[in-house]
């Protein structure tokens, strides 16, 4: 496929991706390489000549120990993995049957309900965070993890039930059919043929909504404020920055560990991801 | 379903006229669709009304507030840092979206060849999008520090800055901004590339093929052939992006929070300042909602063109 003489693959190709893989990762090169440096190396001026940026020969497992020994770090990251868990299982269960509806029953109102469904995807959680701060108090679900267990749903399940659409709309009709004709029920049919044959579309949808909800910052933000109720992405920014101190070390451990968990998800289902998001874009 | 089964006289079953309900698909679809139907309307739905109770009243934390018509939109347009916002919103989304859909196109050509560890490459590829975004953007603010960015050293290192006066990243109001975009753009590019990848797969390599036979250069072949056959898919993502974009909220809440001097305060940056910060929620109610009416916007357009697309 890569055709022609050395120095235009060079060019052409190996050159650019290069940059491009350096660009995109070296974040996380830098992340892993502050956890484990020492201090006394983290805070050199740039311009003196004892700036070595890219490796280290005393690594220290210091801001490590600060993390999980000083914060209150083990417990944010059981929390979000509880809020991720039970949203994603309320979003795919809600998602999964609404795509059914959507994509295989004729009735009345379909084709508007689907496209009501397709426009909330869109609504983005800047857009009604402070009105459902409101009613995150008036329901007294303030600083719980069912303010965000029932709130991210919200932009999780149009999202799973506009990919299950997708899927259920490529599973062959004839399937059902054979199965009805031998006598199942619709909802035998649903329950026994379709959505085991949707299996791959579930995990794709799964594993999406399990990093939107590991990721998702500003409800986490505004409806949680007690310390141990808080998930990684707020734990980290207000407890370990003091007002305009940074604690980089135990700073970087924390993100690099807040960011293992949807890595190591994601690297189990990199095929389902890529598909997730290819047909998040497709409809 | 519970089966009723009677037994007539000669002792053939026979299978009496059920009542089943959920074979009528209407009512199944009332069934599945509750749960869901349910959940949008009472965590987007009604927020979505109480929003617009909000901006037009004088509420604080705490305080009910009285109706006050359209005078929290009217403030709003006096406001110099609203101006400032909705300059700073509109270019930032401008920028970036250019930035990664140019560099997402060159990713995803790179990518659509066959090469050694492609799989592999393609995974890596996509962590900046996801990874926590805060905790990325820390990463890229410890790079961005004034005393001790590495971004500063390699630049020195290459000659462009001199010893103690290298670029004050995320102080100076135009560098803050270039900075912020710097970073939508690391986290959006993996997102452009694998979807527009995935967009060149269903292109027939027979038709570049073909062109060149004919004597297409490669430049001519993606400009004739490949971009208009990418367009649909070029077109959804860059709409998803910019919905995204124009709302983002974490970048800029890590990396400046909104400063230096509201330099890089965007809508929902502000509205969070002005709602929770301030406590102002009527304020910041009406700075969510201003939002609105280009994201309604784009949803119609995305609709339509979609519609066109499908009906082709």
């Amino acid at each position: 496929m890569i055709e022609g003489a050395i120095w235009r693959r060079w060019v052409f190709f190996r050159l650019p991706m290069a940059i491009f893989l350096i660009f995109l990762l070296f974040p996380f090169y830098w992340m892993i390489i502050t956890t484990f440096r020492p201090d006394g190396e983290l805070y050199i001026p740039w311009y003196r000549a004892n700036y070595k940026p890219f490796w280290t020969w005393n690594p220290t497992t210091a801001h490590l120990k600060y993390l999980f020994g000083e914060t209150t770090f083990a417990i944010w990251m059981w929390n979000t993995t509880f809020i991720a868990v039970v949203a994603t299982a309320i979003s795919l269960f809600c998602g999964v049957l609404a795509g059914y509806a959507l994509s295989r029953l004729n009735f009345r109102g379909a084709a508007l309900l689907g496209t009501t469904i397709f426009v909330t995807y869109l609504v983005p959680q800047t857009l009604l965070f402070i009105p459902l701060s409101e009613i995150i108090r008036a329901y007294s679900l303030g600083d719980t993890p069912w303010s965000l267990i029932l709130s991210y749903p919200t932009f999780l399940i149009p999202f799973c039930t506009w990919l299950m659409m997708g899927y259920f709309k490529s599973v062959p009709k004839e399937l059902e059919e054979c199965a009805r004709i031998d006598g199942a029920t619709r909802w035998q049919a649903m329950l026994y043929i379709i959505i085991p044959v949707a299996v791959p579309g579930i995990l794709s949808a799964m594993i999406f909504a399990f990093t939107l909800s590991w990721n998702e910052f500003i409800y986490a933000l505004v409806f949680l404020s007690s310390p141990e109720q808080k998930t990684v992405p707020v734990g980290v920014i207000s407890e370990l920055v003091r007002g305009d101190v940074f604690f980089w070390g135990p700073l970087m451990a924390g993100a690099l560990f807040g960011s293992i968990p949807v890595a190591i998800a994601y690297s189990f289902f990199v095929e389902q991801y890529v598909s997730g998001v290819t047909g998040s874009v497709k409809g | 379903m519970a089966t009723v089964v009677s037994v007539s006289d000669g002792g053939i079953i026979v299978g009496k006229p059920k009542w089943r309900p959920l074979e009528n698909e209407g009512n199944l679809a009332l069934l599945l669709l509750l749960p869901t139907v349910a959940l949008l309307l009472m965590f987007i739905a009604y927020p979505f009304v109480r929003g617009i109770l909000l901006a037009v009243t004088n509420s604080k934390v705490g305080v009910i507030g009285d109706f006050v018509g359209f005078e929290n939109f009217a403030r709003l347009l006096k406001d110099p840092i609203f101006h400032a916002v909705v300059y700073n919103t509109f270019l930032y989304t401008f920028v970036t979206t250019v930035f990664k859909l140019i560099l997402g196109l060159w990713l995803a050509l790179l990518l659509n060849r066959d090469f050694k560890f492609k799989a592999f490459t393609r995974a890596f590829i996509l962590l900046p999008f996801i990874v926590p975004t805060v905790l990325a953007c820390f990463a890229w603010k410890w790079m961005f520090d004034p005393t001790f960015s590495v971004i500063n050293w390699m630049l020195f290192k290459l000659g462009i800055v001199a010893a103690g006066a290298g670029v004050n990243w995320l102080g100076d109001g135009d560098m803050a901004m270039l900075s912020i975009m710097i970073v939508n753009i690391w986290r959006g590019v993996p997102f452009f590339a694998i979807s527009l990848m995935a967009g060149l797969q269903t292109i027939s390599p027979d038709l570049g093929e073909a062109a060149a036979i004919d004597g297409a250069k490669p430049l001519q072949r993606f400009w004739y052939i490949t971009w208009p056959l990418l367009m649909p898919v070029t077109m959804v993502v860059v709409l998803f992006s910019v919905i995204q974009t124009f709302s983002d909220f974490q970048i800029v809440y890590v990396m400046t929070g909104g400063g230096p001097a509201n330099a890089t305060h965007l809508f929902a940056t502000y509205a969070y300042q002005l709602g929770i910060g301030t406590g102002l929620l009527s304020q910041g109610a009406a700075v969510s909602l201003a939002m609105f009416p280009l994201l309604f916007a784009i949803v119609i357009f995305q609709l339509m063109y979609i519609r066109r697309v499908e009906t082709r």
